[in-house]
Protein backbone atom coordinates (compact mmCIF):
# COMPACT_ATOMS: atom_id res chain seq x y z
CA UNK A 1 0.00 0.00 0.00
CA UNK A 2 0.97 3.60 -0.33
CA UNK A 3 1.43 5.70 2.77
CA UNK A 4 1.16 9.41 3.54
CA UNK A 5 4.34 10.33 5.37
CA UNK A 6 3.85 14.06 5.85
CA UNK A 7 1.49 16.97 5.27
CA UNK A 8 2.62 20.50 4.50
CA UNK A 9 0.33 23.53 4.63
CA UNK A 10 1.66 26.70 3.03
CA UNK A 11 0.52 29.95 1.46
CA UNK A 12 1.03 30.17 -2.30
CA UNK A 13 1.27 33.95 -2.78
CA UNK A 14 2.97 34.72 -6.14
CA UNK A 15 5.30 37.31 -4.62
CA UNK A 16 6.91 34.58 -2.47
CA UNK A 17 7.98 32.86 -5.69
CA UNK A 18 8.99 36.18 -7.22
CA UNK A 19 11.15 37.03 -4.19
CA UNK A 20 12.98 33.71 -4.64
CA UNK A 21 13.27 34.04 -8.42
CA UNK A 22 14.74 37.54 -8.07
CA UNK A 23 17.11 36.74 -5.22
CA UNK A 24 15.33 38.92 -2.68
CA UNK A 25 15.08 36.39 0.14
CA UNK A 26 17.57 38.34 2.27
CA UNK A 27 15.70 41.62 1.68
CA UNK A 28 14.50 43.06 5.03
CA UNK A 29 10.85 42.82 3.89
CA UNK A 30 11.24 39.10 3.18
CA UNK A 31 14.01 37.67 5.33
CA UNK A 32 11.82 36.69 8.28
CA UNK A 33 9.46 34.76 6.01
CA UNK A 34 12.24 32.70 4.49
CA UNK A 35 14.01 32.22 7.83
CA UNK A 36 10.70 30.81 9.03
CA UNK A 37 10.76 28.23 6.23
CA UNK A 38 14.25 26.93 7.02
CA UNK A 39 13.43 24.27 9.66
CA UNK A 40 10.64 22.82 7.50
CA UNK A 41 12.87 22.73 4.44
CA UNK A 42 15.63 20.97 6.36
CA UNK A 43 13.24 18.30 7.64
CA UNK A 44 11.61 17.83 4.23
CA UNK A 45 15.02 17.38 2.59
CA UNK A 46 15.51 14.38 4.88
CA UNK A 47 12.05 12.96 4.16
CA UNK A 48 11.65 12.85 0.42
CA UNK A 49 8.47 11.01 -0.63
CA UNK A 50 8.03 8.97 -3.80
CA UNK A 51 5.10 11.14 -4.90
CA UNK A 52 3.53 14.41 -3.74
CA UNK A 53 -0.02 15.70 -4.12
CA UNK A 54 -0.51 19.47 -4.26
CA UNK A 55 -3.98 20.75 -3.37
CA UNK A 56 -4.29 24.18 -4.99
CA UNK A 57 -6.36 26.53 -7.12
CA UNK A 58 -5.65 28.11 -10.47
CA UNK A 59 -5.65 31.92 -10.84
CA UNK A 60 -6.65 32.64 -14.46
CA UNK A 61 -3.65 30.82 -15.89
CA UNK A 62 -4.32 27.13 -16.48
CA UNK A 63 -8.12 27.28 -16.71
CA UNK A 64 -10.55 30.11 -17.31
CA UNK A 65 -14.15 30.73 -16.26
CA UNK A 66 -15.63 28.69 -19.15
CA UNK A 67 -15.36 25.72 -16.81
CA UNK A 68 -15.41 25.95 -13.04
CA UNK A 69 -14.75 22.44 -11.72
CA UNK A 70 -15.37 22.25 -7.99
CA UNK A 71 -12.71 19.56 -7.62
CA UNK A 72 -10.26 18.32 -10.25
CA UNK A 73 -7.33 15.92 -10.42
CA UNK A 74 -4.48 15.76 -12.94
CA UNK A 75 -3.64 12.42 -14.53
CA UNK A 76 -0.99 13.68 -16.96
CA UNK A 77 2.61 12.52 -17.30
CA UNK A 78 3.84 16.09 -17.24
CA UNK A 79 2.60 19.60 -16.38
CA UNK A 80 4.08 22.66 -17.97
CA UNK A 81 4.70 25.72 -15.79
CA UNK A 82 2.26 28.44 -16.89
CA UNK A 83 3.28 31.78 -18.34
CA UNK A 84 1.12 34.08 -16.21
CA UNK A 85 1.81 37.10 -18.38
CA UNK A 86 5.49 37.93 -18.10
CA UNK A 87 7.33 34.72 -18.77
CA UNK A 88 7.16 31.51 -16.82
CA UNK A 89 8.91 31.10 -13.48
CA UNK A 90 12.45 29.75 -13.90
CA UNK A 91 11.55 26.44 -12.29
CA UNK A 92 11.32 22.93 -13.75
CA UNK A 93 8.20 21.54 -15.38
CA UNK A 94 6.39 19.04 -13.23
CA UNK A 95 6.52 15.28 -13.74
CA UNK A 96 3.18 13.68 -12.92
CA UNK A 97 2.30 10.21 -11.66
CA UNK A 98 -0.51 8.91 -13.90
CA UNK A 99 -0.61 5.49 -12.26
CA UNK A 100 -1.35 6.79 -8.76
CA UNK A 101 -3.51 9.63 -10.15
CA UNK A 102 -5.77 7.25 -12.06
CA UNK A 103 -6.07 5.07 -8.99
CA UNK A 104 -7.05 8.12 -6.93
CA UNK A 105 -9.69 9.16 -9.46
CA UNK A 106 -11.22 5.70 -9.49
CA UNK A 107 -11.17 5.34 -5.75
CA UNK A 108 -12.57 8.85 -5.13
CA UNK A 109 -15.34 8.49 -7.72
CA UNK A 110 -16.24 5.15 -6.14
CA UNK A 111 -16.60 7.11 -2.90
CA UNK A 112 -18.86 9.56 -4.78
CA UNK A 113 -16.41 12.44 -5.05
CA UNK A 114 -17.03 13.12 -8.74
CA UNK A 115 -13.82 14.89 -9.70
CA UNK A 116 -13.07 16.53 -13.04
CA UNK A 117 -10.11 14.84 -14.73
CA UNK A 118 -7.34 17.03 -16.19
CA UNK A 119 -5.23 15.38 -18.89
CA UNK A 120 -3.51 18.62 -19.80
CA UNK A 121 -2.87 21.49 -17.44
CA UNK A 122 -0.46 24.39 -17.12
CA UNK A 123 0.27 24.87 -13.44
CA UNK A 124 0.53 28.39 -12.02
CA UNK A 125 1.98 29.98 -8.87
CA UNK A 126 -0.69 28.30 -6.76
CA UNK A 127 1.12 25.07 -7.55
CA UNK A 128 4.77 26.05 -8.09
CA UNK A 129 5.18 28.41 -5.11
CA UNK A 130 4.42 25.62 -2.60
CA UNK A 131 6.96 23.43 -4.41
CA UNK A 132 9.50 26.26 -4.04
CA UNK A 133 8.62 26.65 -0.36
CA UNK A 134 9.46 22.96 0.00
CA UNK A 135 12.48 22.91 -2.35
CA UNK A 136 14.09 26.30 -2.92
CA UNK A 137 16.75 25.02 -5.36
CA UNK A 138 15.24 22.18 -7.37
CA UNK A 139 17.90 22.21 -10.10
CA UNK A 140 16.65 20.38 -13.17
CA UNK A 141 13.76 18.57 -11.48
CA UNK A 142 11.49 18.71 -8.44
CA UNK A 143 12.25 16.10 -5.76
CA UNK A 144 9.56 13.68 -6.96
CA UNK A 145 6.55 13.34 -9.29
CA UNK A 146 3.63 15.54 -8.27
CA UNK A 147 -0.14 15.19 -8.76
CA UNK A 148 -2.31 18.35 -8.87
CA UNK A 149 -5.61 18.35 -7.00
CA UNK A 150 -7.60 21.46 -7.91
CA UNK A 151 -10.25 23.14 -5.78
CA UNK A 152 -12.48 25.98 -6.92
CA UNK A 153 -11.95 28.69 -4.35
CA UNK A 154 -12.36 31.79 -6.53
CA UNK A 155 -16.00 31.56 -7.62
CA UNK A 156 -18.79 31.27 -5.06
CA UNK A 157 -20.09 28.72 -4.16
CA UNK A 158 -16.81 27.17 -3.19
CA UNK A 159 -17.09 23.63 -1.79
CA UNK A 160 -17.84 23.70 1.92
CA UNK A 161 -15.05 23.29 4.43
CA UNK A 162 -16.72 20.08 5.55
CA UNK A 163 -16.67 18.70 2.02
CA UNK A 164 -12.98 19.56 1.65
CA UNK A 165 -12.18 17.75 4.88
CA UNK A 166 -14.23 14.73 3.78
CA UNK A 167 -12.47 14.73 0.40
CA UNK A 168 -9.15 14.68 2.23
CA UNK A 169 -10.25 11.73 4.32
CA UNK A 170 -11.32 9.87 1.15
CA UNK A 171 -8.00 10.85 -0.44
CA UNK A 172 -6.18 9.27 2.49
CA UNK A 173 -8.14 6.03 2.03
CA UNK A 174 -7.49 6.13 -1.71
CA UNK A 175 -3.75 6.50 -1.16
CA UNK A 176 -3.69 3.64 1.35
CA UNK A 177 -5.54 1.35 -1.08
CA UNK A 178 -2.97 1.83 -3.87
CA UNK A 179 -1.50 -1.58 -4.66
CA UNK A 180 2.13 -0.41 -4.92
CA UNK A 181 4.51 0.61 -2.14
CA UNK A 182 4.83 4.37 -2.30
CA UNK A 183 5.46 7.12 0.20
CA UNK A 184 3.36 10.24 -0.34
CA UNK A 185 3.57 13.86 0.82
CA UNK A 186 0.42 15.99 0.69
CA UNK A 187 0.51 19.78 0.38
CA UNK A 188 -2.49 21.94 1.24
CA UNK A 189 -1.95 25.44 -0.09
CA UNK A 190 -3.31 28.99 0.10
CA UNK A 191 -4.28 31.42 2.84
CA UNK A 192 -4.00 32.64 5.40
CA UNK A 193 -6.30 35.62 6.03
CA UNK A 194 -6.43 38.15 3.18
CA UNK A 195 -8.75 40.15 0.99
CA UNK A 196 -7.72 41.67 -2.33
CA UNK A 197 -10.73 43.71 -3.54
CA UNK A 198 -13.31 46.00 -1.97
CA UNK A 199 -13.02 48.66 0.70
CA UNK A 200 -11.94 45.90 3.10
CA UNK A 201 -8.86 45.08 0.95
CA UNK A 202 -5.79 44.48 3.06
CA UNK A 203 -7.81 42.82 5.81
CA UNK A 204 -5.70 40.54 8.04
CA UNK A 205 -6.99 38.61 11.06
CA UNK A 206 -4.10 37.26 13.15
CA UNK A 207 -6.42 35.95 15.89
CA UNK A 208 -8.35 33.84 13.42
CA UNK A 209 -5.14 32.68 11.75
CA UNK A 210 -3.73 31.58 15.13
CA UNK A 211 -6.91 29.65 15.87
CA UNK A 212 -6.74 28.02 12.43
CA UNK A 213 -3.05 27.15 12.83
CA UNK A 214 -3.68 25.41 16.11
CA UNK A 215 -6.93 23.65 15.16
CA UNK A 216 -5.64 22.34 11.84
CA UNK A 217 -3.39 20.11 13.94
CA UNK A 218 -5.55 19.17 16.89
CA UNK A 219 -9.20 19.85 16.00
CA UNK A 220 -9.73 20.02 12.23
CA UNK A 221 -13.38 19.06 12.62
CA UNK A 222 -13.99 22.44 14.29
CA UNK A 223 -12.64 24.17 11.17
CA UNK A 224 -14.64 21.90 8.86
CA UNK A 225 -17.77 23.16 10.64
CA UNK A 226 -17.20 26.77 9.56
CA UNK A 227 -19.61 28.12 6.94
CA UNK A 228 -18.46 29.97 3.83
CA UNK A 229 -19.90 33.18 5.24
CA UNK A 230 -18.01 32.76 8.49
CA UNK A 231 -14.78 32.01 6.62
CA UNK A 232 -15.16 35.10 4.44
CA UNK A 233 -16.00 37.22 7.48
CA UNK A 234 -13.08 35.91 9.52
CA UNK A 235 -10.39 35.26 6.89
CA UNK A 236 -11.42 37.72 4.15
CA UNK A 237 -12.97 37.14 0.73
CA UNK A 238 -9.84 35.42 -0.58
CA UNK A 239 -8.83 33.88 2.75
CA UNK A 240 -11.59 31.32 2.24
CA UNK A 241 -9.00 29.38 0.21
CA UNK A 242 -7.79 28.06 3.58
CA UNK A 243 -10.33 25.28 2.99
CA UNK A 244 -7.61 23.62 0.88
CA UNK A 245 -5.60 23.00 4.05
CA UNK A 246 -8.48 20.79 5.20
CA UNK A 247 -8.06 18.47 2.17
CA UNK A 248 -4.44 17.91 3.22
CA UNK A 249 -5.40 17.47 6.88
CA UNK A 250 -8.10 14.94 6.05
CA UNK A 251 -5.55 12.74 4.28
CA UNK A 252 -3.43 12.51 7.45
CA UNK A 253 -4.02 10.38 10.54
CA UNK A 254 -5.98 11.77 13.48
CA UNK A 255 -2.77 11.73 15.52
CA UNK A 256 0.00 13.74 13.91
CA UNK A 257 3.09 15.50 15.19
CA UNK A 258 3.88 19.06 14.25
CA UNK A 259 7.42 19.44 12.94
CA UNK A 260 7.35 23.20 12.45
CA UNK A 261 5.04 26.15 11.87
CA UNK A 262 5.49 29.84 11.27
CA UNK A 263 3.42 32.95 10.49
CA UNK A 264 4.39 36.13 8.68
CA UNK A 265 2.64 39.36 7.62
CA UNK A 266 2.64 40.58 4.91
CA UNK A 267 3.50 38.53 1.87
CA UNK A 268 2.07 40.96 -0.68
CA UNK A 269 -1.43 41.57 0.78
CA UNK A 270 -1.60 38.24 2.58
CA UNK A 271 -0.83 36.66 5.93
CA UNK A 272 1.55 33.81 5.07
CA UNK A 273 1.52 30.61 7.10
CA UNK A 274 3.46 27.36 7.00
CA UNK A 275 2.77 24.19 8.99
CA UNK A 276 4.52 20.85 8.57
CA UNK A 277 3.19 17.63 10.09
CA UNK A 278 4.85 14.24 10.45
CA UNK A 279 2.21 11.59 9.78
CA UNK A 280 4.27 8.69 11.13
CA UNK A 281 5.54 10.00 14.44
CA UNK A 282 2.15 9.63 16.10
CA UNK A 283 1.96 5.90 15.40
CA UNK A 284 3.07 3.46 18.02
CA UNK A 285 4.80 0.15 17.33
CA UNK B 1 -31.42 45.44 -14.08
CA UNK B 2 -28.59 46.83 -12.02
CA UNK B 3 -25.09 45.92 -13.13
CA UNK B 4 -23.50 46.32 -9.74
CA UNK B 5 -22.53 43.39 -7.58
CA UNK B 6 -25.10 42.10 -5.11
CA UNK B 7 -24.11 42.28 -1.48
CA UNK B 8 -24.38 38.57 -0.81
CA UNK B 9 -23.51 38.46 2.87
CA UNK B 10 -23.94 42.11 3.72
CA UNK B 11 -20.28 42.19 4.72
CA UNK B 12 -19.19 45.80 4.26
CA UNK B 13 -16.59 46.36 1.55
CA UNK B 14 -16.41 42.66 0.70
CA UNK B 15 -17.33 41.83 -2.91
CA UNK B 16 -18.27 38.18 -3.41
CA UNK B 17 -17.41 36.81 -6.84
CA UNK B 18 -20.41 34.52 -7.21
CA UNK B 19 -22.05 32.78 -10.14
CA UNK B 20 -24.21 35.77 -11.06
CA UNK B 21 -21.24 38.13 -10.93
CA UNK B 22 -19.18 35.70 -13.00
CA UNK B 23 -21.95 35.44 -15.59
CA UNK B 24 -22.04 39.23 -15.98
CA UNK B 25 -18.27 39.49 -16.11
CA UNK B 26 -17.47 36.50 -18.32
CA UNK B 27 -16.58 38.39 -21.51
CA UNK B 28 -14.49 40.95 -19.62
CA UNK B 29 -12.69 38.29 -17.60
CA UNK B 30 -11.89 36.43 -20.81
CA UNK B 31 -10.38 39.62 -22.18
CA UNK B 32 -8.21 39.97 -19.07
CA UNK B 33 -7.04 36.38 -19.32
CA UNK B 34 -6.11 36.87 -22.98
CA UNK B 35 -3.54 39.47 -21.89
CA UNK B 36 -1.21 36.70 -20.74
CA UNK B 37 0.40 36.63 -24.18
CA UNK B 38 2.63 39.40 -25.52
CA UNK B 39 0.89 39.21 -28.88
CA UNK B 40 -2.51 39.98 -27.35
CA UNK B 41 -1.10 42.75 -25.18
CA UNK B 42 0.25 44.40 -28.32
CA UNK B 43 -3.09 44.08 -30.08
CA UNK B 44 -4.90 45.46 -27.04
CA UNK B 45 -2.59 48.46 -26.68
CA UNK B 46 -2.82 49.23 -30.40
CA UNK B 47 -6.59 49.78 -30.18
CA UNK B 48 -8.13 49.16 -26.77
CA UNK B 49 -11.71 49.95 -27.79
CA UNK B 50 -11.62 47.62 -30.77
CA UNK B 51 -10.11 44.88 -28.62
CA UNK B 52 -12.93 45.32 -26.07
CA UNK B 53 -15.51 45.15 -28.84
CA UNK B 54 -13.88 41.98 -30.13
CA UNK B 55 -14.60 40.42 -26.74
CA UNK B 56 -18.17 41.87 -26.77
CA UNK B 57 -17.86 43.84 -23.54
CA UNK B 58 -20.86 45.92 -22.51
CA UNK B 59 -20.40 49.69 -23.03
CA UNK B 60 -20.03 50.13 -19.25
CA UNK B 61 -17.38 47.42 -19.06
CA UNK B 62 -15.51 48.87 -22.02
CA UNK B 63 -15.54 52.32 -20.42
CA UNK B 64 -14.26 50.89 -17.14
CA UNK B 65 -11.39 49.17 -18.97
CA UNK B 66 -10.48 52.23 -21.04
CA UNK B 67 -10.61 54.46 -17.94
CA UNK B 68 -8.72 51.95 -15.80
CA UNK B 69 -11.60 52.29 -13.35
CA UNK B 70 -10.60 49.30 -11.21
CA UNK B 71 -13.53 49.57 -8.83
CA UNK B 72 -15.99 49.66 -11.74
CA UNK B 73 -14.38 46.57 -13.27
CA UNK B 74 -15.01 44.70 -10.01
CA UNK B 75 -18.56 46.06 -9.81
CA UNK B 76 -19.26 45.01 -13.41
CA UNK B 77 -18.28 41.38 -12.88
CA UNK B 78 -14.49 41.33 -12.86
CA UNK B 79 -12.70 38.74 -10.77
CA UNK B 80 -9.76 40.29 -8.95
CA UNK B 81 -7.47 37.52 -10.24
CA UNK B 82 -8.48 38.37 -13.82
CA UNK B 83 -8.54 42.15 -13.40
CA UNK B 84 -5.00 41.81 -12.05
CA UNK B 85 -3.78 40.70 -15.50
CA UNK B 86 -4.63 44.18 -16.85
CA UNK B 87 -3.05 45.82 -13.82
CA UNK B 88 0.15 43.80 -14.33
CA UNK B 89 0.25 44.84 -17.96
CA UNK B 90 0.11 48.46 -16.77
CA UNK B 91 2.92 47.80 -14.29
CA UNK B 92 0.54 48.14 -11.33
CA UNK B 93 0.90 46.03 -8.21
CA UNK B 94 -1.71 44.45 -5.96
CA UNK B 95 -0.75 47.14 -3.40
CA UNK B 96 -1.61 49.80 -5.95
CA UNK B 97 -5.01 48.18 -6.45
CA UNK B 98 -5.45 47.92 -2.68
CA UNK B 99 -4.75 51.65 -2.48
CA UNK B 100 -7.47 52.26 -5.08
CA UNK B 101 -10.12 49.98 -3.53
CA UNK B 102 -9.60 51.41 -0.05
CA UNK B 103 -9.13 55.00 -1.18
CA UNK B 104 -5.90 55.09 0.83
CA UNK B 105 -3.46 55.33 -2.04
CA UNK B 106 -0.67 52.87 -2.69
CA UNK B 107 1.86 54.25 -0.22
CA UNK B 108 -0.46 54.29 2.79
CA UNK B 109 -1.89 50.92 1.84
CA UNK B 110 1.58 49.38 1.66
CA UNK B 111 2.50 50.97 5.00
CA UNK B 112 -0.66 49.52 6.56
CA UNK B 113 0.21 46.05 5.25
CA UNK B 114 3.76 46.29 6.59
CA UNK B 115 2.33 47.35 9.94
CA UNK B 116 0.43 44.04 10.12
CA UNK B 117 -2.50 44.58 7.79
CA UNK B 118 -5.86 46.28 8.11
CA UNK B 119 -8.40 45.24 10.72
CA UNK B 120 -12.17 45.46 10.91
CA UNK B 121 -13.08 48.78 12.54
FE1 LIG C 1 -5.02 31.04 -4.42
Amino acid sequence: MAEVIWGLATSHVPSIGAAMDRGKTEDPNWKALFDGYAPARAWLAEHRPDVAIVVYNDHANGIDLDFVPTFGLGTAEQYEVADEGFGRRPVPDVIGHPELALHLVESLVDEEFDLTVFQELHVDHGFTVPLSVWTPDPGDAWPCPVIPLLVNVIQYPQPTAARCYALGQALGRAIRSFPGDLTVGVLGTGGMSHQLAGARAGFINPEFDARWMSAIETDPASLAALSREELIRQAGAEGIELIMWLVMRGALDDEIVKVHSDYFVPASNTAAGIALFDNRAGRSG
Amino acid sequence: MSETAPDRFGLPGTPIFDGETSRRGLRMNKLFMSLRTAENRERFLADEAAYCQGFRLTPEQQQAVLDRDWQAMIDLGGSIFYVYKLAMMDGRSMQYLGGVFTGMGEEDFLAAMRAGGRRDG
